[in-house]
């Protein structure tokens, strides 16, 4: 009752959020620059009776609100236009081929932050040790500054070409396939039960989703040490005490505590994920969207670009609806207000 | 069914040893209410964690035992005293907005409580609901979150869990402080009944009036020490020692137009007490020997024992 | 005075690459665009981080380069921290109906990932080191809105404040004179952060060729490019520049955190 409700009202809060993106994206792409299709096409001799034409077929001669309402629309349909530069190439099928890509990405990537961050955390928090609680500290604020293509290159060198263990790029081998059923193969593979294929996906994502997933996870190591020793040292604890429950299960249930902030900041956390995945696909080859608009920026081919980071922005949009409702799961006290 | 002798406990802080409980010693029978009383700082918690077992890290307990039904706290295993806690000896904390888990519904803590005690959860959650009923939480606000609860029906969780497995021993350290006075009532009303079970009850308090309106017996403390312990109606009518006479003039009374009187000066810093009687810097009669030599507790009559240089053993 | 040990490392590292932007001309043996050796030599005594596949020196580069993301990270966090800093001043101040939609908007782009928006801005201007420090700059500005903005709100209702409004002193003289004094501390934190999530931004903008045209050296374009020579095993033309870019970023990372700290004790106290 009180959980739909709160859900309902943050859906809403968030539109206002999208829209303004949505402009301030079209804004920058649309009006900053001269003629995208100039500079699409690299050349200005063209004839203009051409450029005319092209900018037509494109939507481009209208008026600019015209243009902003009409992409809007047709964006919301699933209609993201077409390439400027591979004419009559649909914008949105790309998207849908390369997005699985890059939410297998960062699921692996925000689970491999979580548990890296959280549990080193959480048993820097446990320990009694200043020296341990300093160097976890200090590990949150090294890893977070760590440049993801130097790192992704770094782990290349040593377990690719020196160790020679773990491949360097893309998603599979060469003769190994999945039929796609969610388009993320390591959950194709395991839904197919096909092991060879399950085996190879999990190689191949190790090493990006360890990239990013290390370079996101200092916040949470820090937030999850900070909030042990506050909340271990809080009243509640004492409470606890009092009646006897033993440690481990109240340092169970003060770990729900400290989960709190970790999960508002997981929304946060959201933003640098797609700017890291966008770094960690071009380090690793991986084709998903973040190589996608690094290759459209090659072009410079602006519906493309559009079409990638707007859908960015309501990926940002979802996310922050989605820790809301994780927030309130964890903290009846949100639901209620 | 409580003895408590000579208990010394110390906290170590960067700033130095604060001396928070120094040589007290006192004694509690079956099924009374002992008042302790004192201004804020005179080791009141200190003695209540002391019992729990429940201190701080940076504290220790130098010397002194503590007998609870013949078992001496002190020298049991952390696993040991884990199992008392709560079902030999309780504790309703100050403050109710932070005795329960606010992400977790009453009934659960409750629960977990009673299962930690050996119970099943179907038993548990028939004691669970009984007790809570006993206090006046219906079975409603038992299944809802904390913060769906006031701050006095929260105390009266407290009171139904510290309760519930019929401990020898509760204590209740300022369980109405953060309350309103309508509410503070209903709450030491509640305390009262505790005792009919044959539950002793250590109310620790800063107010005076509020001991002797419902104590069996009080005992005052200053600067971590005892000084003066006694039934209550000793403490209104024969209180012996000055602080005692200072606390008992600084209650307000109704139809009198004598303003109270507050003590005045400041409590001892306790990382570096005051030679020879603690109390001596406020106290209007201290003399040579009181600023150098400590008083004894010695007991003037029966039942009635003071720390203080002026009065003899009748 | 005690130096926190963190402070001193980081601007130790700081130090160290801004003394090389400034004497590059002494320190590099060797032409930064020009060939002085074979192609892929590995490091020796004669090029120290061997050279790349054009057989420039990569130390020469190297040392050239820190020019380019010094430039780059400076003026965007001085553009972002001042742009950022009077609009949180001014609106936490006035406060009303302008505030809340600059807020809003702050906060939306704010939660927008900066390193996209960089990208999207640095597209829209035209690949060049201004332009990839207006774009950083801009993708930084609510980071010192939100916080200076949440300050002058805390600050705004202490006594001395209202005494200086009491007095019928001008707006702005209570705004920089009385409440940006007390923001310092806070903002010194947030540049020292800043400065490293910007040195990444940069090196992010430049992997994606973002920042400068070949020939000019510059580590994260060194970088994307020796990517290609991996296979060739040709290390060192990654582990150089991406040492560097992360060595600097680490230096300003450790610098916060040291400020922080010193503050953080000093509150106790
Ligand atoms: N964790 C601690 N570390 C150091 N000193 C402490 C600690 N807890 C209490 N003290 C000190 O021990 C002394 C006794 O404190 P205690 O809390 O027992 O007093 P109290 O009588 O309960 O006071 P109040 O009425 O304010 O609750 C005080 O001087 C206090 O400053
Ligand atoms: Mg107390």
């Amino acid at each position: 009752m009180g959980l739909a409700r709160y859900v309902i009202v943050r859906a809403l809060l968030i539109i206002p959020t999208i829209l303004l993106l949505y402009t301030l994206v079209f804004i920058v792409l649309r009006v900053l620059p001269g003629n995208p299709v100039l500079a699409a096409l690299g050349t200005k001799n063209i004839p203009e009776e051409q450029l005319q034409a092209i900018m037509r077929e494109l939507g481009l001669d209208k008026p600019l609100y015209q243009q902003y309402i009409e992409y809007l629309v047709n964006f919301l349909r699933g209609d993201m236009g077409y390439s400027m530069v591979v004419r009559g190439r649909p914008i949105a099928s790309d998207i849908t081929d390369r997005f699985p890509a890059t939410l297998e990405l960062s699921i692996w990537a925000i689970i491999v932050s979580f548990v890296l961050g959280v549990g080193i955390g959480y048993v820097a928090g446990r320990s009694r040790s200043s020296i341990v609680k300093h160097l976890a500290r200090l590990y949150g604020s090294i890893t977070y500054v760590l440049f993801i293509p130097a790192l992704g290159l770094f782990l290349q060198l040593v377990f690719g070409l020196w160790l020679k263990v773990l491949p360097t790029g893309d998603r599979l081998s060469p003769g190994i396939y999945i039929k796609p059923i969610t388009g993320m193969y390591t959950f194709d593979a395991l839904i197919q039960g096909d092991l060879v294929a399950f085996i190879d996906a999990v190689k191949h994502i190790i090493l990006p989703a360890l990239t990013l997933g290390l370079v996101l996870s200092g916040p949470f190591t820090r937030l999850t040490l900070d909030n042990m020793e506050k909340v271990m040292e809080s009243k509640i604890v004492i409470a606890y005490r009092s009646r006897g429950i033993r440690e481990e299960a109240i340092t169970r249930h003060v770990f729900r505590h400290t989960l709190i902030p970790v999960v508002t900041y997981l929304g946060l956390q959201f933003a640098l994920l797609l700017g890291g995945a966008v770094l960690t696909e071009t380090t690793f080859n991986w084709p998903g969207l973040g190589t996608y608009l690094v290759d459209k920026i090659m072009y410079r081919d602006y519906t493309a670009i559009q079409a990638v980071i707007i859908i960015f922005a309501f990926l940002v949009g979802l996310i922050s609806l989605i820790t809301d409702v994780l927030y309130a799961l964890i903290d009846p006290r949100v639901r209620y207000q | 069914m409580l003895i408590v002798e000579d208990l010394y406990v110390k906290y170590y802080t960067r700033r130095g040893t604060v001396s928070a409980v120094s040589g007290v010693s006192f004694t509690m029978q079956k099924g009374e209410m002992l008042a302790v009383v004192g201004e804020s700082g005179s080791g009141k918690s200190t003695l209540a964690l002391t019992i729990m077992r429940l201190l701080p890290r940076n504290a220790v307990v130098e010397r002194g035992r503590i007998l609870l039904d013949g078992i001496d706290v002190l020298k049991l295993s952390e696993d040991e005293m884990r199992r008392i806690r709560g079902s030999k000896v309780s504790m309703v904390l100050q403050d109710p907005f932070t005795t329960l888990d606010p992400l977790r519904r009453v009934i659960d803590q409750f629960i977990e409580f009673l299962m930690e005690h050996g119970l099943d959860r179907r038993s548990a959650e028939k004691l669970a609901l009984e007790a809570l009923e006993s206090v006046g939480i219906p079975k409603t606000l038992a299944y809802s979150y904390p913060h769906q609860l006031s701050g006095g029906q929260k105390q009266r969780v407290a009171i139904a869990m510290a309760i519930a497995l019929k401990p020898s021993l509760v204590i209740a350290d300022e369980p109405t402080t953060a309350l309103d006075v309508v509410v503070q009532k209903q709450i030491m009303d509640l305390i009262d009944t505790i005792k009919r079970g044959g539950t002793s009850v250590m109310l620790i308090t800063h107010d005076i009036a509020l001991a002797i309106e419902r104590a069996d017996r009080i005992m005052v403390m200053y600067g971590g020490e005892v000084m003066e312990i006694a039934d209550k109606g000793t403490i209104m009518s024969r209180p012996l020692h000055p602080y005692t006479q200072g606390l008992l003039a600084s209650i307000p009374r109704l139809g009198s137009d004598k303003i109270p009187e507050s003590i005045p000066g400041y409590p001892p810093d306790l990382r570096n007490p005051p030679k020879g009687c603690v109390f001596h810097p406020r106290c209007p009669y201290a003399d040579e020997r009181c600023r150098s030599i400590k008083p004894q507790l010695i007991e003037v009559e029966k039942g009635h024992w003071v720390k203080c240089h002026r009065v003899v053993k009748a | 005075m005690n130096i926190n040990p963190y402070t001193g490392i980081g601007l130790a590292i700081i130090l160290a690459f801004v003394l090389m932007a400034l004497l590059a001309d002494i320190i590099a043996p060797y032409s930064p665009t020009e060939a002085s050796g074979n192609v892929l030599e590995p490091p020796s005594i004669h090029h120290i981080m061997g050279t790349d596949n054009l057989g420039r020196d990569v130390f020469s580069r190297i040392v050239f380069g820190s020019r380019t993301i010094l430039m780059v990270v400076f003026l965007a966090v001085a553009i972002s921290g001042a742009l950022g800093t009077i609009l949180g001043l001014l609106t936490g101040y006035v406060g009303g109906a302008i505030d809340r939609v600059i807020s809003f908007i702050m906060d939306s782009i704010y939660a927008f990932p900066s390193l996209i928006l960089a990208i999207a801005l640095s597209v829209a201007l035209g690949p060049n080191p201004l332009n990839a420090a207006i774009a950083i700059a801009l993708t930084y500005v609510p980071t010192y809105f939100r916080m200076i903005r949440g300050q002058v709100l805390s600050i705004k209702s202490e006594g001395f404040v209202e005494m200086a409004k009491a007095l019928g002193l001008p707006t702005t003289r209570i705004i920089f004179r009385h409440i940006f004094p007390h923001l310092i501390p806070t903002l010194a934190v947030v540049f020292s952060m800043n400065s490293a999530d910007a040195v990444l931004t940069e090196a992010a903008l430049s992997f994606l060729g973002l920042t400068v045209q070949p020939p000019t050296p510059d580590w994260g374009f060194d970088l994307y490019k020796g990517r290609g020579f991996i296979l060739a095993g040709a290390w060192w033309m990654l582990a150089f520049p991406g040492g560097m870019i992360t060595l600097l970023a680490i230096g300003f990372a450790l610098l916060s955190e040291g400020i922080s700290q010193s503050h953080a004790v000093k509150s106790f106290e």
